[in-house]
């Protein structure tokens, strides 16, 4: 029998695995659109994870979008990306939210069945020609003069690549913690990656510890939902991919509903009893969690006033009973878990399958990177996700297929494509991450986007769909759709905006009279009609003669959209134009900061933590006022850092 | 905010405070533009580049003139700055120039920076490199200079007043973003276009009132100190409670000498009033004797503004007449109140003690005249220029005045959203809007502010 010392992963022989072009490290959300991203573009891609069992698992929540969230789906499908088709075919519940607000905060979010969404997941990427998907843990980078060239795996495999991509997520030197117990873990239980981060932090990078959790699982036999809310899904059909047809929206009968209940202040007594146990509390916690997403104990001490908290039960899937206990959080000890789940109306006799957990891990953190997430220390090596800082499948997703994109074009010798705040909250994110860092994991809010309603889940196509083309990732087919439908828009604009209704006309008098509003004084375009609060575009069809061919209702909620709106989009995109200069600043990348007098000392250290690669981007670092960005605007114009003349 | 070089600039380019002629001016794609708005005389968007007009400056909105000037029309490229440049000769002194600076940054431009003439100028190539160590430091010398300006320009207590509407719209957009990102959180109210509607307009009221002090170039302290004064039984405790129930007060405990003074902030009509030793009006446990002349008169001291009331129902008495004679050389509003209650007291009498004073019939019981009362309060402070004996504030300073102008723009949008029946978060953006340019002035950040608000208000989870 071996002795368990020569059972180290250590000591596996090594041996060369192979050459690719683009290696990912980490299968989840990020790292599954940064493969498929760079393998579709062409590039022999290799994607290893720790477990095959792992790959787009949801570890937490089992649902998919919501608000910003479900539009950074959209621009993932509009950009060729996979979360949105994956999604469509794995859901079990669909809800539009915010159907009562205007057209930019309007929000979709999938239940997933969970462990479905990852078979899809997983079945598409062994079926992409390009693409080897491997288990393995990575322990160590090949990096040669500050060049990422390769990953070394604890089975011994040297793969060699021209760029590498770390999607690592929790898994990163991860730490479950339940009440008083801890113990190295990814999440669910997955193995945890130690060398990796130890190799990370010896090539020089500031890693940073932070903290997530999840809520306890319980039998859905032993919840009495009678005791409960049902929140079902939505009759009309949506879908976050722009390729699938309503035809293939699943009914609301034959979907799953999600229940709604509350805590009580019994619950929140068994809390308080046991704060001292709460690792949150008793300092066993080191890592910074998400205050947008606070833990059950953590709701309880913060806003002790609250007599409830919602807690909606969100079925994990078709093929399992399982339950998530979405609103309560929790790392208190399992016994503790218990009471506080039987203290919940509809769950008095719920068992239990998995209890609640709090979890640490390293993070890159996030000013060591380029917007194009290629880390600023060794260069071919890019990160996406939980490693970034970032929370959540879609922000994951989102960076992963830009890490990916970047990692492919890079492999082929190719321009940097990076996204701006004003094209896609994918580009607000990863702007915010590189630019101001952040201090517990990232969640993107609709709020954090200051051009809203130019970004808008209705028109990523139009947003997206060329650029996605131009990399490789959107077929011709698919782009000439999308035109397609940008013409059909525009045609049914300029019709309306044709079209004058009379004073005479008694019909249309009738209606608008009806509405307490006055009378037509004057003709008036269709189109200006369109923009009354009490018009739409089928009750214009009463007063006008139809179009020529029926409009399918994408194109209709567009032609709403862009008149109805239209003050509103021209102030937004207004504010685009003025920045766009500023954007087209570009700050030389071998600029020396010390070397400009008249720089403020806080200025002249943050630019220098950050480089920042535009004006703009300069302009948005905390501590960089305006003097400074003048300054830099004349040096950068003065271009005396550099002799090739890079100034315009 | 990120000032952007697409930006139409503006400053006085004459030293402040000497010569007899000042110059305003303007750089910028829109800078004719900006000027024609405020301009009476030739189309400026007509005339010849490198021409000088002869023309008035007009405020749009009162249509009054505010000086007579020659306007010179400069044209892109053959500028100082290489862009359109506009240069307002005014002759008005100080004022009149800073006043036609406000409103060239009411109407599209904004504050130029430090130096920020001179760096256009070398950014669009006017001036050659070997001049660009000159500009930095310029840059840095003004800033330096202009910090410690504006830092003594942005006093206490407008920044006080600005952070306190920043505060109330910062609450209305935490709950309006609350809606949206968090659509299933039940603990919170739906902010309705009615909602915003009354928030939008009780800031756009507060923001008129600073605009209004600020053309009287003013915006006072604490103030206007007020007494209530009459004696017992007249209605001042009921006077007192009308004024204070229309609008929110703030009651502070001021450590006095003899006893605790308390002082009640209200706002009437947009004039704020500080309402002096309420607590003597309060107090009618103590005995009624002690209320009297000798206590109204301490008040009447302090005063800047008199609320004198007498008693319809009852003859006039020796006391009145006392109060009346007293507060004869006051700024003063006679008040007879008790309308609803048959008159016993002889009215041309008192109308002769009243002299030139205001006289308003009230029953404050009833609710009636108060109407009036508001409209004396803002006709005296606004129109007639009552001063408060308190420190004034100056907003002079043309980039706060215009800011604020900016400001009440952007809630006027918002209002009209609302009439156009646009959804909370499109007029959220206006709002936005407001708050940012409020945030100009005290120099504070958007986003953070308002994440940490979202998250330390409400209770967040889905």
């Amino acid at each position: 029998m071996k002795s368990a010392e020569s059972l180290k992963t250590s000591d596996a022989v090594q041996y060369e695995g192979g050459d690719y072009d683009v290696i990912v490290v980490g299968a989840g959300h990020a790292g599954s659109e940064a493969a498929l991203a760079a393998a579709r573009m062409g590039n022999k891609t290799l994607l290893v994870t720790i477990s095959l069992e792992m790959v787009a698992f949801m570890p937490c929540n089992p649902s998919v979008g919501g608000p910003a969230k479900g539009i950074v789906v959209r621009e993932i499908d509009a950009l060729g990306g996979e979360m949105g088709h994956n999604i469509d075919k794995t859901y079990i519940q669909m809800r539009m939210l915010n159907t009562g607000k205007g057209p930019a905060v309007r929000a979709l979010r999938a239940q997933a069945d969970k462990h479905a969404y990852h078979r899809q997941m997983k079945l598409t990427i062994e079926r992409e020609p390009n693409l080897t998907l491997r288990q393995a843990t990575v322990d160590q980078l090949i990096v040669e003069d500050g060049v990422c060239k390769g990953v070394i795996t604890n089975t011994g495999a040297r793969y060699h690549a021209k760029t590498v991509v770390l999607t690592v997520g929790t898994a990163a030197r991860g730490k479950i913690i339940i009440g008083e117990l801890q113990y190295q873990s990814g999440p669910n239980n997955s193995k945890s990656a130690v060398k990796l981060s130890e190799n990370l932090e010896d090539l020089g990078f500031d890693l940073e510890r932070f903290k997530t959790g999840t809520p306890p699982r319980v039998n859905g036999n032993t919840i009495n939902f009678d005791e409960t809310d049902i929140q079902p899904g939505d009759e009309e059909p949506h879908h976050f991919s722009f390729d699938t047809p309503d035809s293939q929206y699943i009914a609301v009968s034959d979907q799953l509903a999600c229940w709604l209940t509350y805590t009580n202040p019994t619950t929140h007594g068994i809390i308080r009893a046991n704060l001292d146990r709460a690792p949150m509390f008793s300092g066993m916690i080191k890592g910074v969690g998400p205050r947008y997403c606070p833990s059950i104990e953590d709701k309880i001490v913060r806003f002790a006033d609250k007599s409830r908290h919602q807690v909606f039960l969100e079925p994990e899937g078709r093929d399992t009973d399982e339950y998530y206990l979405d609103g309560v959080s929790t790392s208190m000890p399992e016994e503790i878990q218990n009471k506080i789940v039987h203290s919940i109306k509809g769950l008095e006799n719920a068992q239990l399958m998995r209890p609640g957990y709090a979890i640490e891990y390293d993070v890159v953190a996030p000013y060591q990177l380029h917007p194009t997430l290629e880390t600023k220390i060794v260069k071919n090596l890019y990160t996406a996700g939980q490693t970034n800082g970032s929370s959540g499948y879609e922000e994951a997703a989102g960076q992963g297929l830009i890490a990916g994109i970047n990692a492919g074009l890079r492999a082929q010798g190719k321009q940097p494509f990076v996204l701006k705040r004003s094209d896609a909250y994918i580009g607000v994110m990863i702007d915010d991450l590189v630019t101001k860092g952040t201090k517990e994991p990232y969640r993107l809010l609709t709020s954090r986007a200051e051009y809203r309603l130019i970004l808008r889940h209705d028109n990523a196509d139009f947003r997206l769909m060329e650029k996605g083309h131009a990399i490789g990732l959107v077929s011709d087919e698919r782009l000439a759709k999308m035109e397609a439908k940008k013409a059909k828009v525009a045609a049914e604009i300029k019709r309306l905006q044709s079209i004058k209704l009379k004073p005479s006309d008694e019909k249309v008098n009738t209606f608008i009279e009806q509405h307490g509003d006055n009378r037509l004084k004057d003709a008036v375009a269709a189109a200006d009609l369109l923009k009354r609060p009490y018009f739409d575009y089928q009750t214009l069809l009463n007063f006008i003669p139809a179009p020529q061919d029926t409009l399918d209702r994408h194109v209709i909620e567009q032609v709403e959209i862009q008149l109805k709106y239209a003050g509103y989009i021209k102030k937004e995109e207004v504010k685009v134009e003025r920045m766009k200069r500023m954007e087209a600043k570009r700050i030389p990348a071998d600029i020396d900061y010390e070397d400009i007098d008249g720089l403020a000392t806080e200025g002249r250290q943050k630019l220098e933590k950050i480089r920042p690669e535009t004006l703009a981007q300069a302009s948005r670092i905390s501590g960089v006022n305006p003097a400074d960005i003048a300054i830099l605007s004349v040096y950068v114009r003065q271009g005396k850092f550099s002799k090739k003349g890079e100034q315009e | 905010m990120v000032n952007s070089e697409a930006d139409t600039i503006a400053a006085i380019s004459t030293p402040v405070g000497e010569g007899g002629i000042s110059i305003v001016r303007i750089s910028g794609d829109d800078a004719i533009k900006v000027a024609q708005r405020i301009y009476q005389g030739k189309n400026l968007e007509k005339v010849a580049s490198h021409t000088i007009n002869y023309g008035h400056i007009i405020d749009p909105d009162t249509k009054q003139e505010v000086d007579e000037v020659m306007v010179s029309v400069m044209r892109a490229p053959h500028t100082y700055t290489r862009e359109d440049v506009i240069e307002i000769n005014c002759h008005g002194g100080l004022l009149a120039t800073n006043r036609i600076l406000q409103l060239v940054l009411s109407y599209g431009a904004r504050m130029a920076e430090p130096g920020e003439f001179t760096k256009r100028a070398f950014l669009n190539g006017r001036i050659d490199l070997s001049q660009s160590e000159a500009v930095m430091d310029l840059i840095r010398a003004k800033t330096d200079k202009s910090m410690k300006v504006a830092l003594n320009q942005l006093d206490g207590d407008l920044s006080r007043l600005i952070r306190h509407l920043r505060k109330d719209i910062l609450d209305v957009l935490a709950q309006v973003e609350v809606n949206i990102d968090y659509p299933e959180y039940d603990d919170v109210e739906e902010m309705t276009t009615k909602m915003l509607k009354e928030k939008a307009t009780d800031i756009q009221q507060r923001i008129h009132s600073l605009l209004k002090t600020a053309k009287q170039g003013k915006v006072l302290r604490e103030g206007l100190a007020t007494a209530i004064i009459g004696r017992p039984n007249v209605g001042k405790s009921s006077l007192l409670n009308a004024l204070l129930h229309e609008d929110k007060a703030i009651v502070t405990n001021v450590a006095g000498t003899t006893r605790d003074v308390i002082e009640e902030y209200v706002n009437v009509n947009g004039v704020p009033l500080k309402l002096i030793d309420t607590a003597g009006i309060r107090d009618t446990a103590d005995t009624v004797e002690k209320i009297g002349v000798e206590r109204s008169r301490k008040a009447l001291d302090a005063a800047d503004l008199v609320l004198l009331l007498i008693d319809n129902s009852a003859p006039l008495t020796a006391e009145d007449e006392k109060l009346l004679a007293a507060t004869k050389d006051k700024q003063r509003i006679v008040i007879l109140n008790k309308t609803d209650l048959p008159s016993q007291l002889d009215l041309d009498r008192l109308k002769e003690l009243v002299g030139d004073a205001a006289l308003i019939e009230t029953s404050i019981v009833k609710r009636e005249g108060m109407d009036q009362l508001g409209a004396q309060i803002s006709h005296m402070f606004f129109d007639q220029g009552i001063e408060s004996s308190q420190n004034n504030v100056m907003v002079t300073n043309a980039r706060h005045i215009g800011l604020l102008h900016q400001a009440n723009d952007a809630l006027s949008d918002v209002l009209k959203g609302i009439a156009d029946g646009m959804p909370v978060d499109l007029v959220q953006i206006d709002m936005t809007r407001c708050w940012d340019l409020l945030g100009e002035i005290t120099g504070d950040s958007y986003q953070d502010e308002l994440l940490d608000q979202l998250f330390s208000q409400f209770c967040l989870g889905k």
